[in-house]
């Protein structure tokens, strides 16, 4: 099993400080440009740790809001393709509907696949909601113009003998022709991100990975869906390096601590509904046809806290906005305690979605300091991370349809 | 206050087109704001006694198709061009509020062929000012709820709807007229660079009508677009905001049957 670290790099001081939303308003007037610098230098310091542990890193990418600061993912990677040497880099991805230029990120995604000489794996997303709105693209035509950019990049990265030219719905080129190129061949692993289990469809057939986060059981069906579809064509059943999955990860020598810990990054969920209401839908970006049921709920908070529930082990489903620290372990959202127990419920998982070859973890979170992410980590990779090499299941078979939503 | 209009529905080519079509005399074609046809009861109630009222959904809006290419105010434009071709329209008065007066605008500076009259109410559609950062309209995707039904109505309670007492049916029209408004109108937001240096094609009489407080684009905003349409006059509708067809249908009416040489109904 692989193992990646991941921080959105929050800026939390100013979390606790207003009761305003978090995203796409907060005047940037309240980051103190030292404290950013500070917080950089800490994510910084446990990327570089992550290298030493063996632990590898992934990066996001998130636009005017004070929950995370990576406002560009390509340049903390590009930076971490010189400094470190071991571990391998992954993107979160980049939000290819929403940057203007996909040629450019070609160009990055080679160069940072050429400084780390064949470290990179790049992962391209679509953008949560409210992202929408401090990017320059139209919500209505997003999905179509992630597959335009998808199709372009990967023409672009794959194609060596000669310029070519682009004329897209979206995007026009005249003469396409990057230098350098990728060094690993025919180009870095391509990751993709789903959360519901119809999208796992599209993404198998693009033999790309799939990444899903802090769903729990529900993360099952996601893997599933894409399981059956590579049989339905064929491939036969795709390896666990093509499933990741991100759970917020907390160890200490105490179950107490571990959880204080957990507690901390869970901050990460208690500010996701930290929106202004008009920012929660941007038109378009679900059907409308699909939106009724959504307007008649009385506010917004409660559809989006309504849409995130988790399936606990006995069958009542909690709110992941609401949800305890035990709920959330239970619900295999959060894998937090000591490193025994940490690895018996990271098994618990992995045996109950049939494998999956890669735990993305949110080490750090909110206020979580240094100090405790760098012992939660060293902990991890010591004590934890060895014993998941030995995980494996055995003959294992998506069931069929009928089966799975009986 | 709510209740829907019964509408028909006319075929262009594939295209099924969502309609209004009542009354006798002279045609009147209302192109609606991004709230749709729906409400807009009051001011059909007004004007249709001395005209043939014609008012659709736009392509995307109501229950019109969206044929799956559209989606620029061109399209839009040409499509219109198209019905009135099939409606064999002929000195037709083309109102137009809001989104629906950009379109109005836009159909105008191509071909006046089958108009008399040229109204705009509280238009958008063009971009006068020549520095980046100044808001000439306001918007509506991202302003706070409250102040954006502050902006758009004088009297915002009395528009505000229930949700949770509308259809399924219902909701999903209102929700796809805020996802075709987004599709025309996102980026440039609601505005044609081009129109502005176009409008002096427009060769009919034309009356541009505003909103005395409307907050959504501006009085001067307005008076900038009537002085850029030649020969065009201006008025302010007073005690209405940036929808005066739904705040003051009767005023509105008045307003248009005057200026177009027809009797309106006695209300």
């Amino acid at each position: 099993m692989n193992v990646w670290q991941f921080t959105e790099q929050p800026y939390h001081p100013v979390w606790d400080a207003t009761s305003d939303p978090l995203k796409n308003i907060l005047p940037n007037s309240r980051l103190d440009p030292r404290k950013a610098a500070d917080l950089y230098d800490e994510y910084m310091a446990q990327w570089q740790l992550c290298d030493e542990l063996g632990i590898n890193i992934m990066i996001n990418e998130h636009h005017a809001t004070a929950t995370s600061m990576s406002a560009s993912c390509t340049l903390p990677l590009a930076a971490l393709a010189r400094t470190t040497k071991n571990v391998r880099l992954m993107s979160l991805g980049i939000p290819i509907a929403n940057r203007a230029d996909p040629v450019r990120v070609a160009e990055e995604i080679a160069m940072i696949d050429t400084y780390s000489r064949g470290r990179f794996e790049m992962g391209f997303v679509r953008g949560a909601q409210y992202e929408v709105f401090a990017a320059s693209g139209n919500p209505v035509s997003q999905t179509r113009r992630f597959d335009e950019a998808y199709r372009l990049i990967i023409k672009t990265l794959t194609t060596h003998d000669a310029p070519f030219s682009w004329n897209g719905e979206f995007f026009k080129y005249r003469g396409v022709n990057i230098w350098p190129r990728c060094y690993q061949d025919p180009h870095p692993p391509v990751w993709m991100v789903a959360i519901g289990a119809a999208a796992g469809g599209w993404i198998a057939e693009q033999k790309a990975r799939v990444g899903t986060f802090l769903n729990g059981r529900a993360s099952k069906l996601l893997f599933d869906g894409y399981r059956r579809r590579w049989l339905e064509l064929g491939w036969g059943m795709p390896p666990v390096s093509q499933f990741g999955y991100m759970g917020l990860v907390a160890v200490a020598n105490t179950e107490t601590e571990a959880k204080r810990r957990a507690y901390q990054i869970a901050g990460y969920i208690r500010t996701q509904s930290r929106l202004a209401p008009q920012f929660t839908s941007p038109p378009g970006y679900v059907p409308s046809r699909f939106v009724a049921k959504e307007m008649r709920l009385k506010t917004n908070k409660e559809y989006v806290a309504e849409q995130q529930t988790l399936l606990t082990s006995s069958g009542k489903r909690v709110m992941l906005a609401k949800a305890s620290i035990d709920e959330l372990i239970d619900a295999f959202v959060a894998f937090a305690g000591t490193p025994d127990q940490v690895f018996e419920q990271v098994k618990a998982y992995h045996d109950y979605v049939g494998g999956v070859g890669n735990l993305i973890m949110m080490g750090q979170g909110g206020d979580l300091s240094h100090a405790d992410t760098i012992d939660s980590l060293s902990l991890f990779a010591r004590e934890v991370m060895p014993r998941l090499q030995d995980l494996h299941v055995d003959g294992y078979e998506p069931p069929t349809l009928q089966r799975a939503a009986a | 206050m709510g209740t829907e209009e019964a509408t028909t529905s006319v075929k262009l080519g594939d295209i099924n087109v969502e309609i209004i079509d009542r009354g006798k005399g002279r045609p009147l074609v209302f192109l609606h704001s991004a709230e749709g046809i729906a409400e807009c009861e009051p001011f059909f109630s007004c004007i249709e006694t001395s005209t043939r009222l014609i008012a659709t959904s736009h392509p995307g809006f109501g229950r019109t198709d969206l044929p799956a290419p559209f989606c620029t105010i061109d399209d839009l434009a040409y499509f219109y061009l198209d019905l009135f071709d099939k409606l064999q329209l002929r000195d037709a008065i083309l109102v137009g509020a809001s989104f629906g007066g950009w379109i109005a605008a836009e159909i105008a500076v191509r071909s006046t062929a089958h108009l008399s009259h040229l109204i705009l109410a509280d238009a958008l559609g063009i971009r006068v000012s020549k520095d980046e950062t100044e808001v000439e309209i306001q918007d509506v995707f991202t302003l706070n709820p409250v102040e954006l039904e502050r902006r758009k109505f004088v009297d915002p309670a009395k528009w505000k709807r229930n949700h949770s007492e509308l259809s399924d049916d219902v909701l999903s029209i209102i929700a796809r007229n805020r996802e075709s408004s987004a599709l025309f109108g996102w980026s440039p937001y609601m505005y044609n660079p081009l129109l502005l240096r176009w409008l002096h094609r427009i060769n009919v009489p034309t009356l541009v009508l505003w909103g005395e407080h409307d907050g959504i684009a501006s009085v001067d905003y307005g008076r900038s677009y009537a002085a850029a349409i030649p020969g065009a006059r201006f008025d302010l509708v007073p005690d209405a905001a940036h929808l005066p067809h739904l705040e003051q249908p009767a005023r509105f009416a008045t307003l248009v049957a005057k200026f177009a040489g027809i009797t309106p109904a006695l209300s």
